[in-house]
């Protein structure tokens, strides 16, 4: 059966055979040899990464089971189309949370690993990978891997940010993290320049878990790089107000704040972006907010908007993500005053430092750092042009960029970013491939 | 705590709904075909809550194992109180227009073998004095159609022997609820072409669960298609009958 899946971004456009998977101990049924296969979560990757154009898509999202879970020492084993929605849903009542988790809920475990995706805690818990603890990968001639740092080592580096070209990944066992309430502690700072971030952020990520600060990206002079800082902590045991003790645990308590961010639903243009993005700024009237949220609106303030995307419109939008080396925050400086020159507006623009927890795959984006989110609605070529600037900075700076969230990378670029491709290669299963895979190793 | 069998427990339908009560702490006790998705199954629901989960693998259309399979879910769950019934097959429309054994086969696994099963399950539950029977028929028995008139005549016959059943069990205070899914995108149907009518087999359970909760006696799922039967089984026979559906 054909049919038509999207990326998060909603480009490029890519028409792929549907392969739906329901058990984990099953064979893998392939389509015939002339196609390629790539397993496909929930879909929340931006660009291509999760696209398999003219190929086939092994849709992994019914592999949903829970396998087992070790509720004293908070070991999970479950399937890798389960979505970390689902493991919230089950460990939060518990006390147990997520060790690493990005900013939607609505990603499945196997996607969690094959792009080795970050959170606001990066400085002190590093990677999703790095909290895997094992997992079975399934090769195309039917070999099942046990992978783990100590066994099959080398598919273990391979498959954790290895873009899901390694084979399917049928189940994994995660170690997650104990918590005593699912409220946070949370504190806003709104900072006046890049200058002050470097200084709040240096502060912060000794004393807070979690860190990341929302930029304003349509300013300039002297109000280049304002924004607001956010940084926060598990509630701890001795903090919890008394209303709100255990048998609350996975209920709202009263008077949390469920939603700190609110984002307006009109078009997206240079004007809007401007307007939303100086009214947020200036909205927080005093220099530093300190309050208790509960943990969905604290890490996925986007999720409560579900189809949020389409707030850019059909023609969809692109994502571009990048680290570079601490020493050089005069390049953020530089890419913040690109990017207000061009007059394409980043609607969304966060900004975070990287701790040196090392990456555990070959392929891994995250490293030592300060990195930058930013999106752009496509407006034709010139978007397109800006961020072929972006990357000319970014390579020259030794920088990189997240595959998770491209979709226009050139080869040339990408072999610059990451020259251990052809090491993650020795791994790839011949069966699989993938839209990114073939723009970003050609020749 | 409910005590809760469930039959056809690999289907998709039944999965979803299995989740739920496992959420509620019930004991469940599992019957498919196939031991590596039950086992599956099983773990993911012992995860999920569920006080115990035990399963058993039987080909249902081997009417004389019925008996010992009520017999094992009494004993290993220590009393029964709740049975889904979910098991059933799809079968190509013309192949089994061709050739009756194909036809009788469709029959007996959608038809005469739930008859067997509920046949010990009623007597059983009628003296205890309390229960709830699920079953899964259709909204193709709703109304004969050229297009699957033979699983339809199934499902048909099924809805009318449980309304038969409800009428008898009711002075013994044991609902028998009819679920009436309308298109349900799961492995049965995967060679459907999908839209705007189709529903998700998670969906489906949310309106079995409430509905066994509530103790009612027949739903259809999503509830649009109670209305859109309801157009169906009123057009006029004479004009029904030159209908392609």
């Amino acid at each position: 059966m054909h049919n038509t899946y999207y990326s998060w971004g909603n480009f490029p456009p890519a028409s792929q055979q549907i392969y739906p998977l329901r058990w984990r101990n099953k064979q893998l049924a392939l389509p015939e040899p002339s196609l390629t296969v790539l397993p496909f979560g929930l879909g929340r990757s931006y660009g291509d990464v999760c696209l398999n154009d003219g190929g086939a898509l092994l849709l992994t999202r019914e592999l949903n089971r829970f396998i087992h879970f070790d509720n004293d020492n908070g070991l999970l084993r479950c399937e890798a189309g389960v979505s970390l929605a689902e493991i919230l849903a089950l460990g939060v009542p518990q006390g147990w949370f997520l060790p690493v988790t990005p900013g939607t809920q609505f990603v499945t475990v196997g996607g969690a690993i094959a792009n080795d995706v970050h959170g606001k805690n990066h400085h002190c818990a590093g990677t999703f990978g790095r909290h895997v603890v094992q997992f079975e990968l399934l090769r195309s001639d039917g070999e099942r891997l046990l992978c783990s740092p100590t066994s099959n080592e080398q598919y273990y580096a391979a498959t954790i940010g290895g873009l899901g070209l390694t084979g399917l990944i049928t189940w994994a066992e995660i170690q997650l993290k104990r918590i005593y309430h699912r409220a946070m502690q949370m504190e806003a700072i709104k900072f006046a320049n890049l200058e002050e971030f470097f200084e709040v952020s240096a502060q912060s990520d000794q004393y807070y878990d979690y860190t990341m600060a929302w930029v304003d990206c349509n300013s300039s002079g002297t109000e280049l790089g304002r924004g607001i800082f956010f940084r926060g902590n598990h509630v701890k045991e001795e903090e919890i107000p008394k209303q709100w003790q255990l048998p609350l645990l996975n209920r709202l308590p009263p008077g949390l704040r469920t939603m700190p961010i609110h984002l307006p639903n009109f078009a997206l243009n240079r004007w809007t972006v401007a307007a939303f993005n100086s009214f947020y700024y200036k909205r927080q009237k005093s220099k530093n907010i300190n309050q208790l949220v509960d943990y969905e609106p604290f890490f996925y303030p986007l999720d409560a908007i579900l189809e949020w995307k389409r707030l850019y419109g059909k023609r969809g939008f692109l994502q571009y993500q990048f680290v570079v080396p601490y020493t050089d925050h005069r390049v953020i400086t530089e890419i913040l005053q690109t990017i207000a020159q061009s007059g394409l507006s980043s609607f969304l623009a966060v900004l975070k430092t990287f701790g040196d927890l090392v990456s555990p795959g070959i392929l891994s984006f995250p490293r030592p750092g300060v990195t930058l989110a930013l999106d752009f609605p496509i407006k034709g070529a010139h978007t397109f042009e800006l961020l072929e600037r972006l990357d000319n900075m970014v390579s020259e700076a030794q920088g990189v960029v997240y595959p998770c969230k491209d979709a226009r990378l050139s080869a040339h670029h990408f072999q610059i970013y990451y020259p251990q491709w052809h090491e993650l290669a020795k791994y790839l299963d011949p069966r699989f491939s993938s839209s990114f895979w073939r723009r970003v190793t050609a020749k | 705590m409910r005590k809760m069998l469930i039959i056809g427990a690999t289907s998709a339908i039944a999965q979803a709904t299995a989740k739920l009560f496992a959420q509620q702490g019930d004991a469940l006790f599992l019957v498919g075909r196939d031991a590596d998705k039950l086992e599956a199954i099983a773990a993911d629901l012992k995860v999920r809550g569920a006080a115990k989960v035990v399963y058993i693998t039987l080909d249902l259309n081997e009417f004389a194992q019925h008996a010992d399979l009520i017999e094992q879910a009494y004993t290993r769950l220590e009393g029964l109180d709740t049975v889904l019934i979910a098991h059933g097959v799809l079968d190509n429309q013309i192949t089994g227009q061709q050739d009756y054994a194909k036809a009788e086969q469709t029959l007996r696994t959608n038809f005469l073998s739930v008859v067997s099963l509920l046949t010990l399950i009623a007597n059983r539950l009628e003296k205890q004095h309390y229960g709830c029977i699920a079953v899964i028929s259709s909204v193709a028995g709703d109304r004969g159609r050229q297009s699957n008139y033979i699983y339809g005549s199934a499902k048909g016959a099924l809805s009318i022997f449980l309304q038969g059943l409800r009428n008898r069990l009711h002075s013994a205070n044991v609902c028998v609820l009819t679920i009436k899914p309308g298109f349900v995108d799961t492995p049965m149907t995967v060679d459907f072409k999908k839209g705007l009518l189709w529903a998700k087999p998670e969906t489906i359970a949310q309106g079995i669960y409430r509905a066994i909760q509530k103790r009612k006696n027949t739903v259809y799922l999503p509830w649009f298609w109670w209305f859109i039967m309801f157009i169906i089984r009123n057009i006029p026979e004479f004009i029904f009958k030159r209908m392609k559906l």
